[in-house]
């Protein structure tokens, strides 16, 4: 266990698992307002490990930190708003 | 004369640092950007052709998608592997985990052109229709992202190989690394967005 002391090895470990929920998702077929939620949610957790634990920005001056976190925030956040259109 | 400028930095935020050089985040902001608009502008797009967009969106290779997501997330990984052997002065590691990394990236392309194949066999080009074109294109742009990422990272692994990294310097291997995940990144908003959302 003490190789999930290295946060590279979590991250990998929860980006696999979360990359296979999101292939599942597809495989049966889910649509709508909840699968579109659930996968932004995932994708979302995602990017932040990768921006946290690959990029290695955890400890980085607050406006590198904000400046990815909020891509992040902002593209999902338009990828909702347009899927939420469709469904009207 | 090192020894002296290197803390310099530190002083202006203790205890936190950026990787790499300051250079290369501008530019990964920028590309993000880029890949941004595009992203915004497929999922406006579909909300006007939603019934289009969901049929065409069923011919894509769900499998291919998610395997090269776990290639681009595999060889993000070796990547920090590589970046933490650097930091405690491993050198055959660091070289090692870059290789490994690239070879992630080959076998992402592999996959890809053979996506490639199938949809441009079958007649399949940036007129068929929107959707395809947005695939097409977005996936296209990303691709060539991947192939400047393996470039950088094999010019990387011949320093790596001349022992150019250490824990005192790396910030030519961490400013790759921070490029090659961010390849990483936008795959894992182009995959749900293009392959699977719906």
């Amino acid at each position: 266990m003490h190789l999930l002391k290295n946060s590279a090895h979590r991250a990998w470990l929860v980006l696999l698992i979360a990359t296979g929920i999101t292939w599942y998702l597809g495989e049966v077929g889910a649509a709508g307002t909840w699968a579109i939620v659930a996968m932004l949610i995932i994708a979302f957790v995602k990017g932040r490990l990768v921006v946290l634990d690959f990029m290695e920005l955890r400890g980085a001056p607050t406006m590198w930190r904000m400046l990815l976190e909020g891509w992040l925030i902002v593209v999902s956040s338009l990828i909702l708003l347009a899927y939420w259109i469709s469904l009207k | 004369m090192t020894t002296l400028a290197a803390p310099a930095p530190a002083t202006l935020h203790p205890g936190k640092r950026l990787p790499g050089d300051l250079a290369i985040w501008f530019f990964i902001m920028a590309e993000m950007l880029a890949f941004a608009v595009f992203f915004a502008s497929y999922a406006f797009a579909r909300a006007r052709n939603v019934e289009l967009f969901n049929l065409y969106q069923q011919t894509l290779d769900r499998n291919a998608g998610a395997l090269n997501t776990l290639l681009l997330i595999t060889g993000s990984w070796f990547v920090v592997l590589a970046v933490q052997a650097a930091h405690r002065d491993d050198s055959k590691a660091i070289s090692r985990n870059i290789g490994l990394g690239f070879l992630c990236g080959a076998g992402f392309l592999a996959v890809k052109i053979f996506e490639y194949g199938e949809k441009f066999g079958a007649g399949i080009s940036l007129s068929t229709n929107t959707f395809y074109m947005f695939y097409i294109s977005l996936t296209f742009f990303h691709f060539m992202h991947v192939i400047l990422g393996m470039v950088i990272l094999s010019v990387i692994w011949s320093q790596a190989r001349k022992g150019a990294y250490g824990s005192k310097d790396c910030n030519g291997l961490e400013s790759g690394a921070a490029y090659w995940h961010m390849v990483d990144l936008l795959w894992i908003i182009l995959f749900p967005l293009i392959y699977v959302m719906r």
